[in-house]
This record gives structure tokens, C-alpha cells and sequence, in this order.
């Protein structure tokens, strides 16, 4: 069983081939402004009043926001959390993926359940559910509150499906054959996973990873309960915006979203590029 | 089968691989969620009454149940929009060539990995009467978005926005077209097609786009903050009603909210594999 909740192995795109597609027909072209003009609307004139609005200062004004002391150490602090907890979730999450495919035992199937549940869940809740476990009334005397670690627990609960739901099913697509031939050859199974199984995990790996890099470096609303917002300690990119719309320094807020905008769109330009180069290999 | 044999192999790394798994899976989910049910029905606050009744009684404060209305009115208009948006521009990536048309299907995709705070930012600029592009033109014609349950719809509906495409899409690509150019051919219309030919080939991927965008939209809590008063009877959504109980030490009512949207993920869930299945089958 593979089921999603939100299916993180990335956007089904269409593909770039356009033979065997239609002209546009007077109702057709009339739908597709109707379209454009919500889509506008809703996304892409807000969005442009984000950049608008870090704009209006100048490049001088914007630098300046970004390489304020507290705002720096805001950016740092979500990029080195976030870049940890790829590199935690490349790896766990490529064994859980691994046990969820090729081992066998009873409760199984719960598991994969309990893979989805981090993506659910409402963001407030995830932050909510940690608290009750690692909180200040925590019944193994473990509180998170307002540190580093709690930001790195709260991200990697967030972005636990990302690598595990992309690597899941090209492990049970992956051809039995090659394995077999390898042992026959004498590999130990050690070399065989190093040489012929992980190569061939390594696309999805990486597409998992980067929407979980991604994801990490946006979130928010696990982070509002735990984070105690100290500047310097542990502020997050997210809620340094936050802080800034509350001070009404909307040039501020603007500068920080930005930032965030670009590694999102990059994320995604980048995943339709590297899927669309994977896809003509193979 | 050779194989299976082969991959049903076990030794000692297999079991420490297993324990290992439920081990990190236990302690980040599992328990966790545990102490959030059990903190539901029995609250560690000094003389918060336990069970069952007194859960139920804590979801029936006013400004609880208004939370959870304004959430389900929020979600509701959201998937609407969502739903007719996302049918009507799968079916133009699919079958119609335009400018435009791959640059566009890259451009849906980003609402979803826009930080929540962004989007609500991204609104009140564009939007607010006092700083927004377009809130002057608004505010003069009488419309106010932002503060007020059209810019939370808008924050909802945009954060979901790719769920039904992404379910729709692929599905229309897989079908192709020989269908729908026979039953034109065969003199339909374009609404006789799509509503003989191709809706029921993609009812099951609408069902299941709409089931997570309701999930989605049910949970939204960063945008719609941003762009909410979210003061208690006044914009104040179920989310924001768990932040506001829970840094107010209120937390038996932070809890029972909680606890409600736990089990309306954990409902949503089962909905989708079963929904998988009959789509299978």
C-alpha cells in the first residue's frame, strides 16, 4: 500500500509533448481567461506585491533587512535546521521506506498509516502533539520549549513523508533480476545495496529531500508553539515575517518572503527540470 | 520464486533495521499523539473535570463552536472554488494547446510550497484598504477583504489550490483522447463529452483531489492567521483557537480542539485509502 495523503513524489505535471492537443475553441478561450484572471487574482498579483512591496526600498534597503544582525541570524538558523534535517530524512527516511517495503510483520500496514499522519495533521496540531509529549508538563521530563533541538524535532516530524513517499515505490518497482544477478556473482548483500539498489534510489532521494528542504525552510505553524521566538536563539525565518507585519514593517516582511518565494519556486523549477531529465533517460 | 527468497532473506540487520524503524516512528508520532488523546479526556490542570462529558461540554463554548463553524465555512467555499477551478484548468493543460500552457502547469504548482506566511502576507498586501495595491480601489467600492471571511476563503483556497489539479491531471493524460474525439465525432457537444466521457473517468480522482483539499483546508492555520482579526467570536478559526487557548493557559479547551481535528486527518486518511481502493477495483 501506497497511499498519500498529499502526494509528495511531486507534481504529476503535464507532459512538454503538445501533439494530439486541441486548438483553443471560442468556449475553450473563454474558460481559459476565466482562469488566468483567478488564477491571477488569487496568486499571482499578491505574490507580486510581495516582491513589489521588497522592491519599493531599493536594493539598498532590502540588503539592509537581510544582513541585520537579528534578521541574519534568523535566515542562518532556518537554513542550517532545515539543511540538518534533510540530511536526517535522506537517510531514515530511506530506511523506513526500505523496512516498509521489503520486511514482513504483523502491523505493517498501521505503519504506513503512520507515515501520512505528519501531513494530516494541521500545523498548529503537530506543534500542539509534540508539546504534549516533550513539553513543559512533559511525563518523561523532556521540555523543548524555546531551544534549537525542539525547532529540529518540530521540522522533522513536518517533513517525516517526503523522503519515505518518493523512494517507497521505486523500491517495489525496482527490478528483482539485477539483485539476483549481483548475488549470484557473489556480492554480499551490503555491496549489492551500495552498488545496484541505491544508485537507483538516488533520484528519488534527492526529489524527496528537496521538497522536504523546501517545506522545512516555510514552516510555520508547528513552530509557533515551540519556537519561543528569542532573537538570535530561535527565531525562524517564518516567524521573523511574522514579527515584522506585527511591527507594521511591511518592507521588512517582504524582504524575508522574497527570499523564502525564491526557494520555493526554485525548488519546484528545479524538481520539474531534474523529473523531466530523469524521465527522458529512463 | 528465487527471488523471494532471496529478498525474504533475513539476518540480524533486517530485525535491528525494524526496531529501529518503529522505534523513531513511535517516538516522534505514535507516543506523542497518545499523550495528546490522553491529555483530552484527562487534563494534568488543576481541577479540570476528565471524560468524555466534560470534553464534549468544552467543544460546546460559543466561541468554540463559532471557531469551528467559521473553519467549516472557510473550507467549504475553498473547495468549491478549488474543485471547479481545478477541473476546468486540468482539462485546458490537457487537451488544448496555448502560449504559455508548461509554464502555466509549473505555475500551479507553487501555492503549495509558498510558506503559509508568505501567502498571508502576499494577500494583505495585495489587498488590505490600508496598504494594499488594489484596497483602495476596493475600500471605495465597498469591499473588505482582508480582516474579514473573503480574504480567509481566498487564504484557504489559495494554500489548496494544486490538490485537485494534481490528482486530475495525470488521470486525464492517462485516459487520452480517442473517447472524447469519438463521441464528438459522433455529434456530442463539448458538454455532452465531458459530462458522459470524461467526468466519469475522472470522478474518483476528483473525489480524492477534493477529499485532501477539505483536509487541507479544515487545518490551514499560517495564511488565514496572517490575514484574520483573530480575536475570540471574531475571525477566530479552530487553528487559531488552539494558539490563542494554549498561550492563554487554557489548554483542556486547546486540547479537545485539537483533538477534533486529529480525528478529522485520521477520517480523512482512511477516506483516501479507501477511496484508492474503489478506484483500484
Amino acid at each position: 500500500m501506497t497511499d498519500t495523503l498529499v502526494a509528495p513524489a511531486g507534481p504529476a505535471r503535464t507532459t512538454s509533448r503538445s501533439s494530439g492537443l486541441l486548438r483553443l475553441t471560442p468556449t475553450s478561450g473563454v474558460g481559459l481567461e476565466v482562469a488566468l484572471v483567478w488564477f491571477s487574482v488569487l496568486v499571482l498579483l499578491p505574490l507580486a506585491a510581495v516582491v513589489g512591496a521588497a522592491a519599493a526600498g531599493g536594493w539598498g534597503a532590502f540588503w539592509g533587512t537581510l544582513t541585520d544582525a537579528q534578521t541574519f541570524a534568523a535566515l542562518r538558523l532556518t537554513v542550517v535546521e532545515a539543511a540538518a534535517v534533510t540530511v536526517v530524512n535522506a537517510v531514515i527516511g530511506t530506511v523506513v521506506a526500505w523496512v516498509l517495503v521489503r520486511d514482513q510483520f504483523v502491523g505493517k500496514r498501521v505503519l504506513d498509516v503512520v507515515i501520512d499522519i505528519p501531513f494530516a495533521l494541521p500545523t498548529i496540531v503537530a506543534g500542539l502533539v509534540l508539546l504534549s509529549l516533550y513539553g513543559p508538563e512533559s511525563p518523561v521530563g523532556i521540555d523543548i520549549v524555546n531551544t534549537r533541538q525542539g525547532i529540529f524535532l518540530a521540522l522533522l516530524f513536518v517533513t517525516l513523508p517526503f523522503v519515505v513517499r518518493t523512494v517507497q515505490p521505486v523500491l517495489i518497482e525496482l527490478d528483482a533480476d539485477v539483485e539476483e544477478a549481483a548475488a549470484s556473482l557473489g556480492a554480499s548483500r551490503a555491496t549489492t545495496f551500495r552498488r545496484i539498489i541505491l544508485p537507483s534510489l538516488v533520484p528519488a532521494i534527492t526529489a524527496g529531500s528537496s521538497l522536504g528542504f523546501a517545506r522545512a525552510i516555510s514552516e510555520f505553524g508547528s513552530l509557533v508553539l515551540i519556537s519561543g521566538n528569542t532573537p538570535y536563539r530561535t527565531e525562524v525565518a517564518s516567524l521573523k515575517i511574522l514579527k515584522f507585519i506585527e511591527g507594521d514593517n511591511q518592507a521588512g516582511a517582504a524582504a524575508v518572503a522574497v527570499l523564502l518565494l525564491l526557494v520555493a519556486i526554485v525548488t519546484i523549477v528545479g524538481l520539474d527540470l531534474f523529473s523531466r531529465r530523469v524521465a527522458r533517460r529512463g | 520464486m528465487a527471488e523471494t527468497s532471496l529478498r525474504a532473506r533475513r539476518g540480524p540487520v533486517t530485525y535491528l533495521l525494524r526496531t529501529f524503524v518503529l522505534a523513531y516512528l513511535a517516538v516522534l508520532v505514535v507516543w506523542p499523539l497518545w499523550e495528546v488523546a490522553s491529555r483530552t479526556f484527562a487534563p494534568l490542570e488543576q481541577g479540570a473535570e476528565a471524560g468524555l462529558g466534560a470534553f464534549l461540554e468544552r467543544l460546546q463554548d460559543p466561541s468554540v463552536t463559532y471557531a469551528f463553524g467559521l473553519t467549516a465555512t472557510c473550507a467549504f467555499w475553498a473547495v468549491v472554488i478549488n474543485t471547479v477551478f481545478g477541473v476546468g484548468i486540468s482539462l485546458l493543460l490537457t487537451r488544448y494547446r496555448f502560449p504559455g500552457r508548461r509554464v502555466l502547469s509549473v505555475l500551479v504548482d507553487i501555492p503549495m510550497s509558498v510558506s503559509p506566511v508568505v501567502v498571508g502576507l502576499a494577500l494583505v498586501l495585495a489587498y488590505s484598504s490600508g496598504q494594499g495595491w488594489f484596497g483602495g480601489v476596493l475600500e471605495s467600492a465597498g469591499i473588505f477583504i482582508i480582516g474579514s471571511t473573503p480574504g480567509m476563503i481566498m487564504a484557504t483556497a489559495f494554500v489548496s489550490l494544486p490538490l485537485v489539479i494534481r490528482e486530475v491531471v495525470p488521470v486525464l493524460e492517462e485516459i487520452g483522447t480517442d473517447a472524447e474525439l469519438a463521441a464528438s465525432s459522433l455529434g456530442a457537444n463539448g458538454w455532452q463529452t465531458f459530462r458522459r466521457i470524461t467526468l466519469p473517468s475522472i470522478k474518483w480522482a476528483v473525489v480524492y483531489g477534493v477529499v485532501l483539499s477539505l483536509a487541507r483546508s479544515l487545518g490551514e492555520f499560517g495564511a488565514v492567521k496572517i490575514v484574520s482579526p483573530g480575536a475570540e467570536l471574531r475571525g477566530e478559526t479552530a487553528t487559531i483557537l488552539i494558539q490563542n487557548r494554549y498561550t492563554n493557559f487554557e489548554e483542556p479547551t486547546a486540547y479537545a480542539a485539537a483533538f477534533v481535528l486529529v480525528l478529522a486527518s485520521v477520517l480523512a486518511l482512511v477516506v483516501v485509502s479507501l477511496i484508492r481502493k474503489e478506484d483500484r477495483s
